[in-house]
């Protein structure tokens, strides 16, 4: 039987390497524009772009062709055009520095455009001022791997977002580096996509920004410095496995901000120097364990809105505060994680802490109702105030606690 | 008045008091930043301390040392030497010994361990505080000839500045909950000198991003040269009025 399969295979292929036919494209030969050679090509077909620069306004490309570049040729969009629009399936855009796309108020103009399209490939390419990076819509089983995405946004109302990505089904996104858009990643009803080794950086709204979409794994991604960190909302389902989110220091900036995200699971993330390293507004059923907190001011701060979360085996080093929240009510479940704030004993030695930890601190809860309260932080009354707090919780929430604190970092 | 102020300060060198103040503050620093994972967060735990320890040690120590040195104040007074100058050189033996043993004690490992903006701002504040409880102190200790109402005095007033002043505010902040009450914390802030310098040292920390609204207003008035400037202004006030009573107190007072 396998070796039937491969026959096949085998045949498949030869059938098809003896169709496809390599056309080049240059200044010196006889095909000087791209968009020619893509009129000339049939399915199948490989492209090759010598170096230099193309104007060619908008490539349109509707066939199964590969187009590739050497040595980066620039394609230059003169600040007017989209530079590649792909309608197609598999299409591959492979090795081009794409610069200067248009921006218009009326259409999304992007550097690589694909539209209702199936497996179009954007490998390896460097994207410089674009308005929108790699644009996918309405599309599936497209990948978008180790691209190079950097524009100027200098607010958010005049740029455009990275790798934009509607509508679409079963993308794969890697290794892509992002920078100086709207928001780095921005995906709305995208669903079982994988995100993987993405670096999305100093972006002038978020680090990824998506909604509505379902089913999505976002593995070893670094989100750092972005103007608001990163925010999601109303999705479920979502894994997020080893992602860094650090340095997003500023009033309105999340680590990340979960809004109406259920069902999912988030374990392995580092939250590292954020003012807020995660915030969570009517959140329901996420599991977050292993996660490792690191000098946020808040390393948490869970809306009373949040119920049935489940924070176990996290480590919170070296926060500011621990948890905040906003009520009394708590439905979340706290269980084994290391707190460097916790001041308890271990008689039996098993690393379980004895007494349990009230992560909440008053003055936490004070300066969230009364924000003016600034000015008595780190000062002598607010810590007293927080240590009888500990022992008698009167205002903090009762139930908010780790009954189960465990005496040592745990190791990740 | 210049021999008057130097036979102060190497009496007060010579006291044990200060040498131990000055061990103890060189310890704790030293320890703090080497227990510490690193240089910052051992700046943090040292601001607890100076914000604590330095004035209550300034404010206690000179009182105890006004009251001890009544006898040679008495003999002073008997000689052809202003009181005015008498008195000044008083406090300026003791703010320059106590600032001394301050700069050896905490300044020294600050500027070893973290001597950037942070740490030299924290050096000035804790010698500020400790020039201002001094002077405080000798406000303290010419209101009463009594000793042990002049040091009780000067414990509550330590108490004050250190814990009551600032539940006060917060009592404050609760009554006026429903007003904007940004800027009026500014002001706030003016009048307690341990506030002023810890809100100022906190700015420099960056810490500000994590009030929203109010850190911003903080950082908007405190953050730029004229707020800095502003509030070590407000320092030296509190330096400058406390004295100025406590000399007028002592120039017509019957010893």
């Amino acid at each position: 039987m396998k070796k039937v399969l491969y026959l096949i295979l085998i045949s498949y292929f030869a059938v098809f390497s003896a169709d496809a036919k390599v056309i080049k494209v240059g200044k010196t030969r006889s095909v000087a524009f791209i968009q020619r050679a893509v009129d000339l090509s049939q399915n199948g077909d490989t492209i090759l772009v010598d170096p230099g620069l193309y104007k060619e306004k908008n490539i349109i490309i509707q066939k199964s062709i590969t187009l590739k570049g050497i040595n980066y040729p620039v394609l230059d969009g003169e600040n007017k055009y989209a530079i590649i629009s792909i309608k197609a399936k598999n299409t591959t855009v492979e090795g081009f520095k794409l610069q200067h796309t248009g921006r218009s108020e009326i259409r999304d103009l992007g550097a690589i455009m694909i539209y209702d399209s199936y497996k179009v490939s954007a490998l390896n390419n460097i994207l410089e001022d674009t308005n929108f990076g790699i644009y996918v819509q309405n599309s599936k089983r497209c990948t978008i791997k180790d691209n190079s995405i950097t524009a100027y946004g200098k607010d958010e109302v005049q740029s455009g977002n990275g790798i934009h990505c509607w509508r679409s089904d079963s993308l794969i996104i890697i290794g892509n580096k992002i920078k100086g858009h709207r928001d780095g990643l921005y995906f709305e009803f995208v669903k079982n996509s994988l995100i993987w080794r993405n670096v999305s950086t100093q972006n002038v709204r978020y680090g990824i920004h998506f909604m509505f979409s379902n089913r999505n794994t976002y593995v070893s991604n670094i989100f750092e410095r972005n103007e608001a960190g990163v925010a999601v909302m109303y999705s479920s389902n979502i894994r997020m496995y080893n992602n860094h989110f650090l340095n997003n220091w500023g009033d309105a900036a999340y680590g990340i901000l979960l809004k109406d995200i259920t069902d999912s699971d988030i374990s392995g993330n580092h939250f590292t120097k954020n003012t807020v390293g995660l915030h969570m507004e009517g959140c329901s059923r996420i599991k977050l364990y292993k996660n490792i907190f690191n000098n946020n001011g808040w390393a948490v701060k869970i809306q009373a809105s949040c119920d049935k979360n489940d924070f176990s085996r996290n480590n919170f080093i070296g926060n500011t505060f621990d948890i905040g929240t906003n009520g009394s009510l708590v439905l979340n479940t706290f269980t084994g994680n290391y707190w460097d704030k916790y001041e308890g004993y271990d008689l039996f030695k098993d690393n379980i802490g004895d007494v349990p930890y009230h992560p909440v601190s008053m003055y936490s809860m004070i300066i969230d109702s009364n924000p003016a309260a600034l000015m008595l932080f780190r000062s002598l009354i607010v810590s007293l105030l927080d240590k009888t707090e500990k022992i008698l919780p009167g205002v903090t929430p009762e139930n908010l606690r780790d009954n189960k604190p465990v005496m040592r970092p745990i190791s990740l | 008045m210049k021999k008057i102020l130097k036979y102060v300060i190497v009496d007060i060198i010579q006291n044990k008091i200060v040498l131990i103040y000055t061990f103890l503050l060189l310890l704790i620093s030293l320890s703090v930043f080497n227990l510490e994972s690193n240089a910052a967060k051992g700046l943090l735990s040292l601001l607890n301390i100076i914000l604590i320890l330095v004035p209550l040690i300034s404010i206690i120590f000179s009182t105890i040392y006004i009251y001890n040195s009544s006898e040679f104040i008495e003999l002073l007074v008997s000689q052809p030497v202003k009181r005015k100058s008498i008195w000044l050189s008083l406090f300026g033996g003791l703010a320059a010994s106590l600032s001394l043993a301050f700069f050896i004690g905490a300044g020294i490992p600050i500027l070893m361990y973290h001597g950037d903006a942070t740490g030299i701002t924290m050096i000035l504040t804790g010698l500020f505080l400790t020039v201002i409880f001094v002077s405080i102190a000798m406000l303290a200790a010419s209101i009463t000839r009594d000793k042990a109402k002049g040091i009780g005095l000067s414990i509550l007033l330590w108490l004050y500045f250190s814990l009551i002043f600032d539940a006060l505010v917060l009592f404050f902040l609760f009554q006026f909950q429903d007003y904007p009450l940004e800027s009026a914390m500014v002001f706030f802030s003016f009048l307690n000198p341990i506030d002023l310098g810890r809100v100022q040292i906190l700015l420099q920390m960056d810490i500000s991003a994590l009030m929203g609204y109010t850190g911003a207003i903080f950082r908007e008035f405190f953050g730029n040269q004229v707020g800095v400037a502003l509030s070590f202004f407000g320092l030296s006030i509190w330096i400058a009025i406390p004295l100025f009573i406590s000399l007028k107190k002592f120039s017509r007072k019957d010893l």
